[in-house]
């Protein structure tokens, strides 16, 4: 994954085109990762009625931002990486699960890692049966990872306003809460700029589902979708 | 959008500043009444006191110290909301916005003097007027009814205890019993709002009184999503619908309240409960201001200022704009158009393209949501329908579940947007 990973970014470079997530594949056998679970069950809990227990419960993980429950205590390493933009999408979950502390430095996750790439996979195949909330996941069925298409390096590189994109977001927020709640439609807050970009551009070009999204995002040019990414990002 | 942002941004500024400059350097701070604590006039009192931080003094006029939400009332009729699951305060614009809340009834305007009148007997001085008053029903539209039959037949078209009412009767009916409704020639609030309502009188009645039978009489030969609503209710509800539209007679009709018949094309039938949602206008505190013309207030889509008024911005139900239809995702929508405009000119703050949606959710029976919704801009002539969609027919479960839950979201969303 390391290296497919650097050899795509490579390529952009030689391209002259940058790389986003788009579409869906497999990421994993949801089945061994049940097994795979076992190893993380002492201290979460997960599926019907889960609650926290010496860690947050997992359901509905899937681009949840990290320290996101009101009703949990994070330590402080958990709070400064979602002030980092720590988002627990496929790729946030496989780097701490990887080196959790070394990912996120005093978490209280005393787990060492999960080195091989193929455990991950396969624990977060499972972990995204229990995300079932389709409208987090909008882009496939369960176990599927997004797989890369392009965007050009000028649309990534714009720096956008913050003021426009405060205007430009009182649309977002009739349906996406401002304070980061979720009662059915996913938070968009604290989103790294780079991830809602390419969100926004996946939506545009129609290459996300969902019909409202596609819209909105549809007549957004590339400066207001920055100034958008630009304003959620720090928004308090 | 074609317009390029930063030209438009550049010319928005001038203008702004120029108009801005005299109040400005005037004596006090810019003030600005708003009329009316739905999702226009809530939406534009918050984002107009937030943005400006302060230096525009804000004044919500509201009768009501509750408000109920008028989206989602039909999903207490049909036993998928509570009451209090819809109601609302005012309390977090005042604490946390600065917005002053005054629970009374703007009975007059005066708009040389630039005055509004509050029936306790206060005047309230503007240098904008935000009129977001709702709707008023058109005088004689359904023969037989007036205000003082909504008791017996009642219209359930404003939230709260004509809701109630209306969930009581038909929740009394007798077993076997007819429940009828005559639906609203167009334009109206909230475009899907009598058929999901008729949806959620079927769910109900299907539990409870599963012989009952309801009417539609409807002035119109076809309605917003009919082809989602007639498939659902084929699905849902086979056999207990009978929806009479005008080709068929339904714009020829007569109630009685006193009797509780309902007369469709000259046949006459006894019910035992009838919603009668009448012709709409706008909010009687439009035709007060003399902003009105025909039954609605016109107004510029650029922004949401009286096309008679340029002090006064009217939003929602109550204005003339265009292609936007009358919904409260509508109006919140017109209200950050507004605001960003008024913030504009009597500060100078930047002034950015009107931009403007709108999605509107219908719950059909349990975990089966449909929505239609579209994008628009503003051009000189009106608010003009960029792009839009709408659910489809045989959609999946999963999929009209999803939708459902979404609409929650959205209501968590939308009154957050607007109370807190």
């Amino acid at each position: 994954m390391r290296t497919a990973a650097w050899v795509i970014s490579l390529w952009a470079v030689l391209s002259g085109a940058a790389v986003c997530e788009e579409t869906a594949a497999a990421i994993g056998d949801a089945e061994r990762g049940q097994k795979m679970f076992k190893r993380c069950q002492s201290c979460h809990e997960l599926g019907e009625g889960a609650e926290h227990k010496v860690g947050p419960h997992l359901n509905g993980i899937f681009f949840r931002p990290a320290a996101t429950f009101s009703d949990y205590k994070y330590s402080k390493g958990m709070f400064a990486a979602r002030e980092g933009g720590l988002v627990w999408d496929i790729d946030g979950l496989s780097r701490f699960l990887e080196a959790p502390k070394k990912t996120v430095p005093h978490t209280k996750m005393s787990f060492k890692g999960m080195p091989k790439e193929q455990d991950r996979n396969d624990l977060l195949a499972y972990l995204r049966v229990f995300s079932d909330n389709p409208q987090n996941i909008p882009e496939a069925a369960p176990t599927a990872r997004k797989v890369e298409v392009v965007l050009s390096p000028e649309i990534l590189a714009i720096v956008g306003d913050p003021e426009y994109g405060e205007y430009l977001a009182a649309e977002c927020t009739t349906c996406h809460q401002a304070d980061g709640g979720n009662d059915g439609i996913p938070t968009i807050t604290h989103w790294p700029t780079e991830s809602f970009v390419i969100a926004m551009h996946a939506y545009k070009e129609k290459q996300r589902p969902h019909p409202v999204m596609q819209m909105m995002a549809g007549r957004l040019s590339d400066e207001e979708i920055a100034a958008l990414a630009a304003y959620f990002e720090i928004l308090e | 959008m074609t317009l390029n942002r930063r030209n438009f941004i550049g010319a928005g500024v001038v203008t702004a500043a120029s108009l801005a400059a005299p109040m400005v350097l005037g004596a006090g701070k810019p003030r600005v009444v708003v009329i009316g604590g739905g999702p226009g006039g809530a939406t534009a009192a918050k984002y107009i006191a937030k943005g400006s931080k302060g230096a525009i003094d804000v004044t919500l006029v509201e009768p009501s110290r509750t408000y109920y939400t008028c989206f989602f009332s039909n999903l207490y009729i049909g036993g998928f909301r509570t009451l209090s699951s819809i109601a609302h305060s005012y309390g977090t614009l005042a604490s946390k916005y600065g917005v002053n809340v005054v629970h009374d009834w703007a009975v007059g305007i005066d708009r040389d003097a630039k005055t509004v009148t509050l029936a306790g007997g206060a005047a309230l001085s503007y240098d904008r007027l935000v009129l977001s008053p709702g709707i008023d029903f058109v005088d004689g539209s359904v023969p037989g009814w007036d205000l003082t039959k909504q008791n017996k037949m009642p219209h359930a078209y404003k939230a709260g205890s004509q809701t109630e009412l209306l969930k009581a009767q038909i929740e009394a009916m007798p077993q076997g019993g007819t429940f009828a409704m005559v639906a609203p020639p167009n334009p109206y609030r909230c475009p899907p709002g009598p058929y999901e309502r008729i949806s959620m009188v079927a769910h109900v009645l299907k539990e409870k009184n599963p012989t009952a039978k309801i009417i539609v009489a409807d002035p119109k030969p076809k309605f917003s999503k009919m082809g989602l609503f007639q498939e659902g209710w084929a699905d849902h509800y086979e056999g207990m619908i009978d929806w009479i539209g005008s080709d068929f007679g339904g714009d020829n009709v007569e109630v009685n309240a006193d009797e509780m018949t309902v007369s469709i094309d000259g046949e006459v039938t006894k019910v035992d409960a009838c919603n009668v949602i009448p012709g709409m206008k706008a909010g009687r505190i439009c035709e007060m201001a003399g902003v009105t013309e025909g039954n609605w207030a016109p107004v510029n889509g650029h922004t949401m200022q009286s096309r008679i008024d340029e002090n006064i911005h009217i939003l929602g139900d109550s204005a003339a704009q265009g292609d936007m239809p009358k919904s409260g995702f509508a109006a919140n929508s017109q209200a950050k158009v507004a605001a960003m405009a008024i913030r504009g000119a009597l500060t100078g703050s930047k002034v950015f393209p009107a931009k403007f949606s709108n999605t509107c959710w219908s719950l059909i029976d349990t975990d089966n949501g449909v929505k239609v919704g579209a994008t628009y801009e503003a051009t000189d002539e009106k608010i003009a329908k960029i792009d839009g969609f709408i659910s489809q027919t045989g959609e999946d479960a999963d999929l009209r579940k999803a939708t459902f839950e979404e609409s929650v979201g959205w209501y968590a969303g939308i009154t957050s947007d607007m109370f807190t």
